[in-house]
């Protein structure tokens, strides 16, 4: 697989390190406890059939975590943002 | 090596009687000499050694894999199930290498396997006598019981009995390499098909690849077609156009990656010095062309197996290509048109063909004619019943269309069942092949992203006319589908009596395309068989996929460099030279080597050696290495509010000049790894982690930084190698200091008390950073000198503490003195532990949100129940503890369900002479004073144990704060 990183270029996917699902959100509440938020967040995952949103991180070259758009049954790879700048967006008012 | 006198006699011994006189793209003037089972040959450069073989009429090449069936060369090509040899002796003997592709050089060396004791006389040929035991599902039905047979007898004596070959059973002496290659087009196949596909790539100027798994170009037009170098020599014109011969394209991956081996040097003897044996190609192309071509079937009927039964393609090969005339007197059985080449071939080298059978009522007259002109009575509406013969073909039994059985002469059977597009690598991600009636074959189906197919690899044939013929009615004997795993007809129609009519199942249940060459002359042969005979269509009964690889791989190659110490980095540290010349024992710490301990002359036992490390240090003073603890460097305005949120206790009220230990949560509540940060300025820190998980850490930080909380002012840099940093432990260690650290600096304990830390230069202007941090639990420093400077501050320090007896010591006192100090290392740190397993509870800060803080709130996991720190001390002071031993309540019964924890650590301590351990105990803490036996099943340990406090020494700390 090859994974284009917005700082480096497409790449092989083996100088990157996969962490999981990025369509989680951790809750803002303050680590209040281990409530229903705190369990979806830490252990439920879905695995969609089709586009998924995951994180990576370019632990060969940039050091960058990246949110990667990538179709789960052919690893065809629509989109690579920043999780930096995806992050940022989110926090944004809406 | 053949000597001299051996090049005499072979080639006065070796006429080579079936070389055709003219003919060919061998080179007649270059003799190869080479040996098989003992004896010695002559071939020519650009010989296979199959082809060779066939020159000097040997014929019987192997037995097969499960009846010990005598087999000959069935293919010219890669997809050859018989005729496996092991090739070359030693170190390089290779197993089940495929005589039809090994290209011959002067000294080859091949000996037939499967076969005992020789290869004409084989007593395991009595194994086809027990065919019945044999069949399909054998191993399900045979060796079931009893049950601990299975591993003593009956694995190694099917093992002996099938075998594949004898490995070489020594270290690989040839290296091998990897490399990467981008191209716009990557041509797989250097036939006909794939020479115009990279000629029309390279002359619309795209950067081509062309890789052909064959030492010369040209596929089945070699020594056919007269063009063929012209079109050659224009390849070769382009400057941006590579030809990779002798290179497998063997796997598709995502992203347009292609994996490719190029045998390199396995056409020499050995390869030349430095030469890589083999080369692995990692090859990233926008679009590719697959022209690899066709894999001709074989036709089921019996003893179709027998040395002198060969794919007619094969049959032309062996004439146009290498000027070999397999045979003396042909036999051609086929269903298809394409066969008309076969029976030209066979005329133009004067090769008698007795007959021409072929099980169409109806042949084009182009094809009778192809026939008559050889000579030969064609048989229409026919087919051939059985071979005859011992150990190779003399003849065959015809049923001709009128009935009754005509018996012909003949050396040689020429067959043809049909092609497969090589359609392989279209289905290596996903891609699912198409039966296409017109040609009787699968095609390729949707094709990996960015590839074409070209040639007879799509479908594509010159002489498409073909009807299927599945298996032989009427056939008499074995009538084998799969020649390399010994699968014949009877076999699958057993595999449906007995319900196993899915490919998938008919496959697992058979072994049937199971073997090395993945089934390539077998599959369909299978599948058709299948449909017949359940009488559903070829699309009703399936289609196999195709994994990678393509054709075997050695590991080697894809390990590529990366062997022995090279499979992974060893970093040393920057002392290592200085620890070396102290005689240091050295480990493996993670990916550091680390001094061990350090022998003086004439200590020979480790726990001497170690007792008198930890004394040195108790007493006086010692120096130890630490730099492989992961420093990352953090700045930012919001430094310490991001410190806040990885660690779970406090940190915005850490003062400058001071260090703090801290605690570190995965989001799961538990324990990931901790360490010591120190303020440098006002919004500069170093933060230490443990050597094992440093690169962790560092990714842990980024991930909170950039994902979770990207509006923090911070940055982190990873600092580990360019900082030395040695530990100064002992009550000396402020003294001996003072010598190096430079005057106008004040390192006493009011300037720096423990935990502080002090940015000053030592030796005279040397920058330096000193950290009053204790691991020993003596009054302890660590200094850190820009790495380069670390060797030289050994030596300078081992000078300076000369006056109080300065003593190295290595990671094992290290581990010693924590162990008496009671600190978790890694044996506690194991990832399954939570502060309150640890004992620091009260790290986790009630007053802020931190990693992991809302999950460490489970009530799970602060339950009293969960094994919890503490010490542990024999009750007969001179019993050893072991770690891993299980702690269970004295006189239960070692069950699990009495098993109350564990002992993580243990260490002699040279302070209270005697052995402690640490472990994890159910309500530990709230148990100290009991006696609790400690069981260890695997070094039959069985003793009994106080439980205590985890700080075994100075637990007021009044020692690392003199």
């Amino acid at each position: 697989m090859r994974i284009n990183c917005p700082y480096c270029g497409e790449r092989g996917s083996e100088e990157f390190a996969y962490h999981g699902d990025a369509t989680v959100t951790r809750p803002r509440d303050g680590g209040a406890g281990p409530n229903a938020a705190w369990i979806d967040y830490v252990y439920l995952r879905e695995n969609p059939s089709g586009l998924h949103r995951e994180l990576w991180y370019h632990a060969s070259g940039c050091q960058s975590w990246l949110v990667v758009t990538r179709d789960l049954r052919t690893h065809a790879i629509a989109r690579v943002e920043l999780a930096r700048s995806v992050a940022l967006a989110r926090m944004e008012p809406s | 090596m053949l000597q001299k006198t051996d090049h005499f006699d072979a080639a006065q011994r070796s006429p080579q009687p079936f070389r055709l006189p003219t003919g060919g793209v061998i080179d007649r003037g270059e003799a190869r000499l080479f040996v098989f089972d003992g004896k010695t040959y002559r071939g020519y450069a650009g010989d296979t050694l199959a082809s060779a073989l066939l020159a000097n009429g040997i014929r019987l090449v192997g037995r097969s894999f499960k009846y010990h069936r005598p087999r000959g060369i069935l293919t010219a090509g890669s997809e050859e199930p018989n005729a496996l040899v092991e090739l070359r002796d030693g170190a390089r003997r290779e197993p089940n290498t495929k005589a039809t592709v090994a290209e011959l050089y002067d000294g080859l060396q091949a000996t037939s396997q499967h076969r005992f004791p020789s290869l004409k006389f084989d007593l395991l040929e009595v194994n086809s006598l027990l065919s019945p035991i044999f069949a399909a599902g054998f191993y399900y039905k045979t060796f079931m019981w009893p049950a601990s047979f299975w591993e003593k007898i009956y694995e190694p004596l099917i093992r002996r009995a099938a075998g594949l070959g004898r490995a070489a059973g020594l270290p690989d002496p040839d290296i091998y390499e990897k490399s990467t290659a981008f191209c716009d087009v990557l041509v797989i196949g250097g036939g006909e098909a794939g020479i115009a596909a990279a000629l029309q790539a390279a002359r619309s100027g795209s950067r081509v690849i062309l890789c052909d798994e064959d030492f010369v170009l040209g596929g089945r037009a070699i020594g056919e077609s007269a063009s063929l170098a012209e079109r050659i020599a224009e390849l070769q014109a382009y400057p941006e156009l590579k030809i990779l011969r002798r290179t497998t394209v063997f796997g598709v991956y995502d992203g347009g990656t292609y994996g490719a081996v190029e045998r390199v040097a396995d056409h020499l003897l050995k390869p030349a010095p430095h030469q890589p044996r083999q080369r692995y190609w990692k090859i990233i192309a926008k679009t590719s062309v697959l022209a690899t071509g066709a894999t001709e079937r074989p036709l089921v009927f019996g003893n179709n197996d027998r040395p002198g039964a060969m794919l007619s393609g094969a049959v032309s090969r062996y004439i146009h290509r290498f000027g070999v005339a397999p045979g003396k007197k042909a036999v051609v059985f086929a269903n298809n048109d394409e066969v008309a080449g076969t029976l030209a071939a066979l005329r133009d080298a004067n090769i008698a063909v007795a007959a021409y059978v072929d099980p169409r009522a109806e042949i084009s007259a182009a094809l009778r004619q192809a026939a008559t002109a050889c000579g030969a009575t064609v048989y229409t509406g026919a087919a051939i019943k059985t071979t005859l013969g011992r150990l190779a073909v003399t003849g065959v039994e015809i049923i001709p269309a009128d009935g009754g059985v005509v018996k012909l002469d003949c050396d040689l059977l020429a067959m043809s069942g049909g092609w497969n597009p090589a359609l392989q690598l279209t289905s290596h991600l996903d891609g699912k092949p198409v039966w296409d009636e017109k040609i009787a074959a699968f095609i390729p189906g949707s094709l990996p992203p960015g590839m074409q197919v070209t040639g007879a690899a799509a479908g594509d044939f010159t002489n498409p006319a073909t009807q299927p013929l599945w298996q032989v009615r009427g056939a008499t004997g074995k009538a084998f589908v799969d020649f390399q795993n010994d699968v014949t007809a009877n076999d699958v129609k057993l595999a449906k009596q007995e319900g196993f009519t899915s490919v998938e199942h008919l496959k697992r249940y058979t072994t049937l395309g199971m073997a090395t060459d993945q089934g390539r002359t077998a599959n369909v042969n299978g599948l058709g068989l299948m449909a017949e005979i359940t009488a559903k269509s070829i699309e009703q009964t399936g289609t196999t996929r195709f994994r990678p690889p393509y054709t075997p791989v050695a590991l080697g190659a894809l390990a590529g460099a990366h062997r022995g110490q090279h499979f992974k980095p060893r970093r040393l540290t920057p002392t290592h030279q200085w620890a070396t010349a102290k005689n240091a024992v050295f480990v493996d710490a993670g990916m550091w080597l680390r001094a061990q301990y350090f022998p003086k002359p004439g200590e020979t036992d480790w726990l001497q050696i170690v007792t008198r490390e930890v004394t040195a240090v108790r007493n006086n003073v010692g120096i130890c290495d630490v730099t492989t603890l992961g420093k990352i460097d953090i700045q930012g305005r919001d430094a310490a509010k991001f410190l806040e949120r990885v660690y779970t206790n406090g940190w915005d009220n850490l003062k400058l000049g001071r260090a703090r230990y801290g605690l570190m949560l995965r989001e799961d509540g538990f324990v990931m790894d901790d360490g010591t940060t120190t303020r440098l300025g006002d919004t500069h820190y170093l933060m230490t982690t443990t050597t094992a998980n440093a690169g962790k850490i560092f990714q842990h930080l980024e991930f909170c930084h950039q994902w979770l909380w990207p509006e923090l002012d911070v940055r982190f840099i990873s600092v580990t190698d360019q900082w030395a940093q040695i530990a100064i432990a002992g009550p000396n260690s402020r003294d001996t200091l003072r010598s190096i650290v430079d005057p106008q600096f004040d390192i006493s304990n009011e300037t720096l008390p423990y935990m502080g830390a002090q940015e000053l230069t030592i030796c005279d202007g040397l920058r330096a950073r000193l950290f009053r941090l204790s691991f020993s639990g003596e009054l302890a420093y660590e200094l850190a000198v820009p790495a380069g400077f670390g060797n030289a501050l050994a030596q300078k320090l081992m000078q300076a503490g000369e006056p109080f007896g300065i003593t190295p010591y290595g990671t094992e006192a290290l581990g010693v003195m924590r162990i008496e100090k009671g600190h978790p290392a890694g044996n506690e740190l194991n990832g399954q532990t939570t502060a309150h397993d640890l004992g620091m509870a009260k790290l986790l800060s009630q007053k802020k949100d931190f990693i992991g803080r809302a999950m460490a709130a489970r009530p799970a996991l602060t339950d009293p129940n969960r094994p919890t720190l503490i010490g542990l001390r024999p009750v007969n002071r001179a019993d050893r503890l072991r770690a891993g031993s299980h702690l269970l309540p004295p006189g239960a019964e070692a069950v699990a369900k009495n098993d109350q924890g564990f002992v993580t650590s243990v260490a002699y301590s040279p302070s209270l002479l005697h052995w402690v351990g640490l472990g994890l105990l159910a309500h530990g803490p709230s148990r100290l004073g009991e006696i609790i036996r400690v069981y260890d099943p695997v070094r039959n340990g069985d003793l009994l144990a106080e439980i205590v406090h985890p700080v075994f020494y100075d637990p007021e700390g009044v020692r690392l704060r003199g």
